[in-house]
């Protein structure tokens, strides 16, 4: 029997192999699975409780297939029952329609509860950022300290921000893994999107939709600080920064790559502009009845909401 | 002049990679050897009575089987290139742009030019044998699709060496790939290839769901069909419904490129939304349109190698039939990031979680049937046993995709990624596979070598958890999809080169499996028999392979498992056999139309994409001219005699 000797033998080389990388992968970071946020904490709870529900089907329908195919395997002598002609049974069939009846009704229960809630933010958003993602970095407007930073974007720790999303180019996906799921960047639209960074930390951030060549390198970190930190270094900007000129936002806006950027000043109502001119008022026949700029008033991060 | 050649062949062929360069030779030489060996052995003939005119579905089937297994190598190329590419951080093997065109192209020829084909090829080979017919409803409809489907392929894949290949992703959602970002000819292959195919596509549909609806031998009622054949028939229902989407979004695409419309453009009140709606309209009917053929190969092989009525026959049926249906009211679950707002996201998060209901029911009828039944081991029993763990695995990550406000933290990752490779090959290619093991000898009269198999096997099943489980982590670790490089700060590194290993030991898998073929040609058990399984359906009551006729005499049915209630009524009765009257039969002529015809819409589809008019216009008189040729056509068939009959069969053994 030399072949399946080898066989195992390749098996097990790779079994040790994966069993290696494995333990190494635990020093990494598994973002999803360590969320620093409230969104992303539900989000994660979501997960599990999603994952033990499958695993409730799925568990023993591997074991009884194990167990099925050893006890009426085909050989010489097998005591098991053979009914060739035994093909129905009411209970039986009503058991496994029942059964993911009852878990589907369970997990489609929490879903929709968290489909509807999350998007609503616990309390008043704190500050509002305007992220526009271009051909190939992410612009971040901060239209109450009237900065904005390309690559990078501080956030106060531990208050919820209202972060405004669209795109300059193809779509794109706004997402910081550890603070919560991502959100399209869609040209003509800002949607809405809040996250919450609980502590002060660097978070990794990346577009999440395909844009092209330098779409890879669409890598940007969160940087949640105290808010007397945030205060402070949104005043050094506004100090030290360069301005940026319409022109400079044409020049930010072509094809390729950039560093981290910021700016302490930007030409006004750069953000609506960019919605504007990308097909913003064509869309609003179909906008949901609220304006924009009144963070309060309805917190959808999922809805489509337009300015006018 | 020689300037302007020099100019034009420069943007014309793809330059500038020594992998392309590469292809270049081996595709001249390719060809050369090919025109060589068919003059050397004086072929041209053969080749064009037996094949490029053949209107028997048999042919038809053996042609999409082939066509679709070098769609596979190709696609498999691709997705090993993508995965040398991701082995470590910040690999210069392939550059950004080569790296976004081979994506594109491995998911597009994976699902529309590997996939839908080895479906087609198990539809014609099967269903009619199946139901006791002798060809399909419309056989002359049936080689212009498979024509068109095939030079849809081939413009599809010549952008490889000719003018670029598309590089905005398998569903190119717009703006990306608009005239604006990008400008190249190779989103217009894309258009084109896939559009030409489409048709023919959606005419397999129309002509297998008329076949099952009309053609069923005498005595078999709906219920009585075997269960591949009830699949197909929810396929065909899919695909009537699901592809005019396709060809109309396309369409709309091909307007905006072509003649400056502004359906999906950022600008002039475009709205690249729409065409993310419009294309998963299509695209997630799609994916069932796939898997229920796989489904309905399971349900065969099972109840054979268990020998075992199927369990719960009825449910399985309407388990089929409300997959068929909810699987148009999930499109949404791919875009819930999309912002369509809380209602739609709950009401479709819902819809796609319902979906697996159905098909955990058809998990338990199969291991039902297994149960009390005798379980061989056989090749397509194996690969039907592989399937189901792993299928049960993609289809519990589905459900957790289905969380919508979870899905904002997996889509678009690796975790997302992982899932559909696991039902798309666990479900799909493993179906698809064990079903062309099991009936190759109807095919071919031989079984394929065990050993061998067994070898490609294993080394498909531990490659596939391999590549794909370090996928699930990869996503949690916030890897997207469609990046070429990544950083070594991000720790991705272990995971993706173990991945790469596993795809390596998927693509030793296929080598084994090609070797297989080759050396049971040779060697492979001979099937004298044509029941080399002791099946249960239509099809192996007649020889291996089936005589071009299929059935001497047109079966009498009388319930489910039609020809193993025969065989235990020809016990009972002793061997002997009724003496029958033998008729002649009706057959239908060869044509060289679909053929010729196809190649027309080769010339205007390759027209549109290089924006020659001229070319196009040429190419769309030709398939005009062909249409009014087969308009004027009356003798389009004719009959076997008796005598013909009765020699066939007793060459192939049978007493008539």
């Amino acid at each position: 029997m030399r072949k399946p000797r080898l066989l195992r033998c390749i098996q097990l080389i790779i079994m040790a192999a994966f069993a290696i990388i494995v333990l190494a992968g635990c020093e990494n970071q598994f973002l999803v699975l360590e969320p620093r946020g409230p969104v992303a904490e539900t989000q994660y709870q979501l997960i599990v409780v999603s994952a033990i529900l499958c695993a409730i089907v799925v568990i023993p329908v591997i074991i009884l297939t194990v167990f099925v195919v050893y006890r009426y395997r085909d050989r010489p002598g097998n005591k098991a029952p053979y009914k060739p002609e035994w093909a129905h049974n009411t209970l039986l069939e009503v058991v496994w329609w029942g059964i993911p009846v009852v878990i589907i009704a369970l997990l489609g229960f929490y879903t929709v509860k968290a489909t509807f809630a999350l998007p609503k933010p616990p309390a008043p958003t704190a500050i509002k950022v305007q992220v526009t993602s271009l051909d190939w970095k992410w612009l971040f407007i901060y239209p109450e300290q009237k900065i904005a930073t390309v690559n990078y974007a501080p956030i106060p720790a531990g208050v919820p921000v209202q972060f405004e999303v669209t795109s300059d180019a193809p779509m794109n996906s706004f997402w910081v893994p550890q603070l919560g799921g991502q959100v399209y960047t869609m040209p003509g639209m800002a949607m809405r999107l809040w996250l919450q960074a609980d502590q002060p930390g660097e978070y990794f951030g990346q577009g999440a939709n395909f844009t092209g060549k330098g779409f890879a390198h669409m890598q940007f970190k969160v940087v949640a600080k105290s808010q007397a930190e945030f205060d402070k270094w949104a005043n050094q900007i506004k100090k030290t920064a360069p301005e940026l000129t319409m022109d400079g936002y044409r020049n930010l806006a072509k094809p390729g790559l950039a560093d981290v950027m910021s700016f302490s000043s930007y030409p006004e109502g750069l953000f609506e502009y960019i919605v504007n001119k990308n097909g913003g008022p064509n869309h609003k026949h179909h906008s949901n009845n609220h304006g924009t700029g009144h963070e309060t008033e309805k917190h959808d991060m999922s809805g489509m909401h337009k300015h006018h | 002049m020689w300037e302007k050649i020099k100019d034009f062949a420069s943007t014309f062929f793809v330059t500038g990679d020594p992998l392309i360069y590469g292809a270049d030779v081996a595709i001249v030489l390719t060809t050369f050897a090919i025109i060589f060996v068919l003059t050397y052995y004086k072929k041209w003939g053969w080749l064009w009575r037996e094949w490029l005119t053949t209107v028997d579905h048999k042919k038809i089937g053996i042609m999409y089987l082939i066509a679709s297994l070098l769609m596979l190598f190709r696609g498999g190329v691709d997705a090993l290139l993508m995965r040398l590419q991701l082995a470590l951080p910040e690999m210069h093997f392939l550059h950004s742009e080569h790296y976004n065109a081979i994506f594109t192209t491995h998911g597009t020829i994976m699902i529309l030019f590997m996939a839908m084909p080895m479906m087609f090829a198990l539809f014609n080979i099967v269903v009619p044998l199946q139901i006791g017919a002798r060809d399909v409803a419309y056989p002359f409809l049936n080689a212009l699709s498979f024509w068109l489907f095939f030079f849809g392929a081939l413009l599809f894949n010549i952008s490889f060496v000719i003018g670029g290949s598309p590089d905005s992703g398998w569903l190119a959602y717009p703006p990306l790939s608009e005239l604006s970002h990008s400008p190249g000819v190779g989103q217009n292959f894309y258009i084109w290839g896939i559009q030409i195919s489409g048709i023919g596509s959606l005419a397999t549909g129309i002509n297998f769901l008329v076949t099952i609806l009309k053609m069923r031998a005498p005595g078999m009622k709906l219920m009585d069909m075997p269960m591949f054949t009830w699949s197909v028939l929810a396929t065909c229902i899919l695909i009537i419904f699901a592809f005019p989407i396709l060809t109309v979004t396309l369409g709309l695409l091909f307007v905006d490129r072509f003649f400056g419309g502004h359906f999906f453009t950022m600008d002039g009140g475009g709205n690249p939304m729409m065409y993310v709606n419009l294309i998963w309209m299509w695209g997630h009917p799609e994916v069932y349109i796939v898997i229920l053929p796989a489904f309905g190969i399971f349900s065969e092989i099972v109840s054979t190698f268990s020998r075992k009525k199927i369990f719960g026959y009825k449910s399985m049926v309407f388990a089929m039939m409300i997959i068929s249906v909810l699987a148009f009211f999930t499109w949404v679950h791919h875009f819930f990031t999309m912002g369509a707002g809380a209602d739609v996201n709950a009401f479709f998060a819902v819809t796609t979680m319902a979906i697996a209901i159905p098909t955990g029911v058809k998990v338990f009828n199969w291991l039902f049937t297994m149960f009390r039944g005798r379980i061989q081991l056989k090749q397509p029993m194996l690969w039907t046993l592989a399937f189901i763990p792993c299928f049960a695995v993609g289809g519990a990550t589905g459900v957790m995709l289905a969380v919508a406000p979870a899905d904002y933290q997996y889509h678009n990752s690796y975790f997302l990624i992982a899932h559909f490779h696991q039902v798309l090959i666990g479900g799909v290619v493993f179906g698809y596979l064990a079903g062309i093991y099991y009936w190759w000898p109807k095919m071919f009269g031989f079984k394929l070598d065990e050993r061998l198999g067994k070898w490609g096997f294993w080394l498909w099943n531990i490659g596939f958890y391999v590549c794909f489980m370090p996928q699930y982590a990869l996503g949690f670790m916030g890897m997207t999809r469609r990046v070429y490089t990544y950083g070594w700060d991000l720790g991705w590194a272990p995971l993706n080169f173990t991945s790469t290993v596993g795809a390596f030991l998927m693509g030793a898998g296929f080598v084994f499996q090609i070797w297989q073929i080759a050396y049971s040609i040779k060697h492979g058990e001979r099937d004298r028999t044509g029941d080399p399984w002791n099946g249960r359906t239509l099809e192996w009551s007649i020889p291996s392979p089936a005589p071009h006729y299929n059935f001497a005499v047109i079966p009498q049915v009388k319930g489910p498992d039609a020809w193993w209630e025969m065989k235990k009524e020809m016990q009972q009765d002793g061997t002997k056999k009724k003496p029958v009257q033998l008729k002649p039969i009706h057959m239908p002529k060869n044509s060289g139309i679909p053929f010729i015809m196809s190649v027309f819409w080769f010339i205007a589809g390759f027209g549109f994409t290089f924006s020659w008019v001229w070319m196009a216009v040429f190419g769309l008189i030709g398939v005009g001219i062909c249409l009014l040729a087969r308009s004027f056509q009356y003798d389009t068939d004719y009959y076997i005699p008796v005598k013909e009959i009765e020699r066939t069969e007793k060459a192939l053994g049978r007493a008539v």
